[in-house]
């Protein structure tokens, strides 16, 4: 029914259509590598949460929004209860040690040769780079379907 | 203790799947934990009544002296059991009260947050952890009392109790907070032994006011009685719990808590024993002026609610000693009283008293708990209700204050109260069966095992009150009195004065019982021409007053316009702001062009025409793409003094603004009018204003320095404390992680606003 209805944001262009299909995991995967060396090079949740939502924005633009949201497959506004409750599980491991809450928790070792820093700063992270992608996505899909 | 409390809001995560894989039974295996909550600090009493106290504690903000420590003595380990233990009784009764109800997952889920809320808020050795748990009492209460959210008259009586409640924990926690700061502490063990600092301070008069209105909207005293009987609209499970035992002896709790610390001022004395005296009266008299069990129930909590406040503002020994008494036989009474009022509704299918009667034979369990529960609840012997009663007119003779005029109301509430107490244990359950909306019969175990337990543990302790007495009583009555003392409790004091006074109120209550049926039409139109006066009328004109104002302030300040907004918006910020600086730093212009680079000149030169580009241009979206170009360039600016992340953020920001720009703007239509000559200007000098004063500003801040920047800080820990060489990220979610949570709950707010907005605006339309 949707699909019938003119669509603003749905263009007919066959590059940016296909561009889109190629772009979305390219984007995803950046996001994942900007998310993860955040904490030391440029990078980080609220950049990689960016990134993300640029990534299935663009996707939104050239599919429309049910396309999107197929390939979303959760509800925007869930993701972002998900970061927000990411954000709260990152307060509490430390108040378990006895430190003030939020305090950084690092489980360090060393995995085929290479080092992993596993901590409560990365929950942390990830749980800004759920609340950004999910606000951005809850406002960019709200205003999209609105029309309709 | 950390554990006891969050245990209960980590099983109210799992509660809905307890409920889903146990079904029917889920009332029962819930009970396990305040089953086990009420064994672990049972296991506490022979070091408490000792005299021991005992405080543990978390650090949780020590920078701001917040901590999440707890402190258990008599007072504390009083309220904990009968949390701990009567709310074991009210699961199991909700399990089977509510059974099959829809929504019974979410029903335990919010009940057991409440619960650990209530733990903590009676253990907290913290004001402001203390204050936390007080508020999400009153959430979780808003959520219990609005269950049955379908129902409007539900949904309102719960945002009543959340307005009142919640109202005047705004001034509870300004008078907390005030407090913390007069006793130079905000740890309460601390706070009690601080000596004078807070009495004799300017400032304590207007902190006990502010803390009085906490707790006395929280305990609905007078004039704030009228939320609860309203809650009464909540499920029966609810109301036997918070309006019983628990929530609405929050207050109660806190007076008494502080009662050590602030007995001394004149205003504490005098004013609680003055609005519990009226609070006392006024319940008693509601109740016995109402025909529905629940609300019988909820005014005669009124009552004891008053009685309890009465007896912190004496404050002499005895009263102390009546106090924790009282308090104890309340809570089991009244929780088995409300209990047995749902079983009532539940199995006969109305809760009106003058259309039951004759039950006794179909509900011979309930008649006798009910018979027992009521004869504590009139203060008959051989039940604990006795002891409190005359423990209760001993204090009132003990007191100096008011004395004559205390002994009036007690005396006239009493007689009430029994009265109250032969009704429902009477015309319910004896006399001719009346026909009622369902066949009556008895009520599941479910139901039946709080009221016969809690109605029995009445009488064993009226029999053998050393039992309460030696377990934690003395230790409850030491630990908000300020000298210690011993004390002794007996059902038989021989033939002196309370005695006396106890037969009268029963003679006088028997009399008013006699005439209770017989006048129901007189007393309710009395009751209702007094209610026209009363402060529930006061409550809705000030929400409507509210509303006007809000109404007002919508009309004039946001009447559609974006533009009028954005004028009012900066003028005032323009010249409260430039006023400040003009006033506190002056007017210096002092700018060096000196060492700019060329490329800097370049992109300077390119926000210039970006921005003339966008005023002029009679397209919007030639006018957002070209905004669009001023965030890019404002982007290179980062990039150029080596701030990569700042640049990436400010890149992406503005692309996925001018993307939601685009989105809305698409579906404006064309312009109808553009802009007269006057517009042009007024909107110009506005804007012009705007960018002097940002300028000014900043300028006044590169000159200002008044402290040391903390910037070489960050640089220098950001590795070694925080394993991180990316300061941005380091300071976003270690250092600063606070700041940020708050930035995603900001982030969340606003996406669902929008969505709220839209989707409504779609509602509306179809």
């Amino acid at each position: 029914m949707i699909e019938d209805n003119k669509k603003i944001m749905k263009t007919n262009t066959l590059i940016l259509h296909t561009a889109a299909l190629f772009l979305l995991p390219l984007q995803l995967i950046f996001s994942v590598f900007l998310l993860l060396r955040g904490h030391d090079e440029p990078g980080g949740g609220f950049i990689a949460g960016l990134v993300a939502s640029a990534a299935f924005v663009l996707y939104l633009f050239a599919h429309g929004v049910p396309a999107t949201r197929n390939i979303l497959r959760v509800e925007p506004h869930d993701l972002l209860a998900i970061g927000l409750l990411l954000g709260l599980a990152a307060m509490f491991p430390g108040l378990l040690y006895g430190e003030p809450f939020l305090t950084a928790q690092w489980w360090e070792f060393t995995l085929a040769g290479s080092e992993i820093k596993l901590s409560t700063v990365l929950i942390f992270d990830i749980g800004v780079y759920f609340a950004v992608l999910g606000t951005i996505l809850t406002i960019v899909m709200s205003l999209t379907e609105a029309e309709e | 203790m950390l554990y006891a409390v969050l245990s209960g809001f980590i099983l109210a995560m799992f509660a809905p799947w307890v409920q889903r894989l146990a079904g029917d039974r889920s009332g029962w295996i819930l009970s396990l934990l305040p089953l086990s909550l009420a064994i672990y600090f049972a296991s506490f009493l022979p070091e408490i009544s000792r005299g021991e106290v005992i405080i543990q504690n978390w650090i949780w903000l020590p920078g701001m002296d917040i901590n999440l420590s707890f402190l258990l003595d008599g007072l504390s380990l009083l309220f904990a059991l009968l949390i701990s233990f009567i709310g074991t009784f009210i699961i199991i009764y909700a399990g089977s009260y509510l059974k099959g109800h829809k929504d019974l997952g979410r029903f335990f889920v919010i009940m057991l947050a409440f619960m650990a809320s209530m733990l903590g808020l009676v253990l907290s050795d913290n004001l402001i952890s203390l204050f936390v748990f007080w508020e999400l009492t009153s959430i979780t209460s808003y959520m219990l009392i609005g269950f049955d959210h379908e129902d409007e008259y539900a949904r309102k009586s719960a945002l009543q109790g959340l307005f009142v409640t919640v109202g005047g924990g705004l001034a509870l926690m300004a008078g907390l907070i005030m407090l913390g700061t007069l006793g130079g502490s905000y740890q309460i063990s601390e706070l009690l032994n601080s000596g004078d600092a807070l009495l004799t301070s300017s400032l304590s008069v207007g902190m006990i006011v502010l803390i009085l209105i906490g707790c006395f909207t929280k305990s609905a005293q007078f004039p704030f009685h009228f939320w609860l009987p309203n809650a009464m609209a909540a499920p029966t499970p609810v109301s036997a719990y918070l309006h019983s035992a628990t929530m609405v002896k929050a207050g109660i709790y806190l007076l008494a808590r502080l009662n050590p610390a602030l007995a001394e001022h004149w205003l504490w004395s005098a004013s609680l024993s003055l609005f519990g005296a009226i609070t006392m009266f006024v319940g008693a008299y509601l109740a016995y002026s109402a025909t529905d069990v629940k609300k019988v129930l909820a005014y005669s909590t009124v009552m004891a609610l008053g009685t309890l406040t009465v007896l912190i503002g004496i404050g002499t020994p005895y009263a102390l000693i009546a106090f924790a008494s009282f308090l104890l036989a309340h809570s089991m009474y009244k929780a088995a009283l409300f209990m047995i009022a749902g079983v009532i509704d539940h199995e006969a299918g109305t809760k009106d008293l003058t259309r039951l009667g004759g039950l006794h034979k179909a509900m011979p369990v309930t008649a006798t708990a009910a018979l027992i529960a009521a004869l504590s609840l009139a203060g008959l012997p051989p039940l604990f209700g006795f002891i409190a009663k005359e423990a209760l007119f001993e204090a009132v003779l003990s007191t100096e204050l008011y004395s004559n005029f205390l002994l009036v109301v007690a005396l006239l509430s009493a007689m009430l109260v029994t009265a109250i107490a032969a009704v429902i244990a009477i015309k319910p359950f004896y006399g001719e069966l009346k026909a009622t909306p369902k066949a009556p019969h008895e009520g599941p175990i479910g139901m039946l095992a709080g009221p016969v337990v809690l109605a029995s543990l009445s009488l064993l302790f009226g029999l053998m009150p050393f039992l309460p007495d030696i377990g934690i009583l003395t230790a409850t009555v030491n630990s908000i009195s300020s000298e210690p003392f011993d004390f002794y409790l007996a059902l038989w004091h021989g033939f002196n004065l309370p005695l006396l006074l106890s037969v009268i109120s029963l003679l006088g209550g028997i009399a008013l019982y006699h005439f209770w049926s017989g006048n129901r039409h007189h007393i309710g139109t009395l009751t209702r021409q007094l209610s026209r006066f009363g402060p529930e009328v006061g409550y809705f004109k000030f929400m409507d007053g509210i509303v006007f104002s809000a109404d007002w302030q919508t009309r004039v300040l946001q009447n559609g316009k974006m533009g009028n907004y954005m004028i009012v918006m900066i003028m005032t910020t323009v010249i409260l702001v430039g006023y400040t600086l003009l006033s506190q730093y002056g007017f210096k212009l002092t700018l060096q062009a000196g060492d700019v680079a060329f490329y800097e000149w370049v992109i300077a030169l390119l926000m210039v025409f970006s921005v003339l580009y966008a005023i002029q241009t009679r397209s919007r979206l030639g006018a957002v793409a070209s905004m669009g170009v001023l965030g890019f360039t404002v982007a290179l600016i980062f990039i150029h003094f080596s701030a990569p992340d700042l640049g990436i953020t400010q890149v992406l920001v503005e692309t996925l603004t001018v993307i939601l720009l685009i989105l809305v703007l698409f579906r404006l239509p064309g312009f109808s009018h553009y802009s007269t000559r006057f517009e042009v200007i007024r909107d110009a000098s506005v804007a012009i204003s705007m960018g002097v004063l940002m300028t000014l500003l900043l300028l006044a801040a590169i000159d200002t320095q008044y402290f040391e920047t903390i910037s070489a800080f960050f640089v220098e820990a950001s590795y070694p404390e925080a394993k991180g060489r990316n300061i941005v990220n380091v300071i976003l979610v270690d250092f600063r992680s606070l700041d940020t949570l708050g930035e995603i709950f900001v982030l969340a707010i606003a996406a669902l606003g929008v969505y709220s907005m839209l989707k409504l605006r779609a509602e509306k339309s179809s």
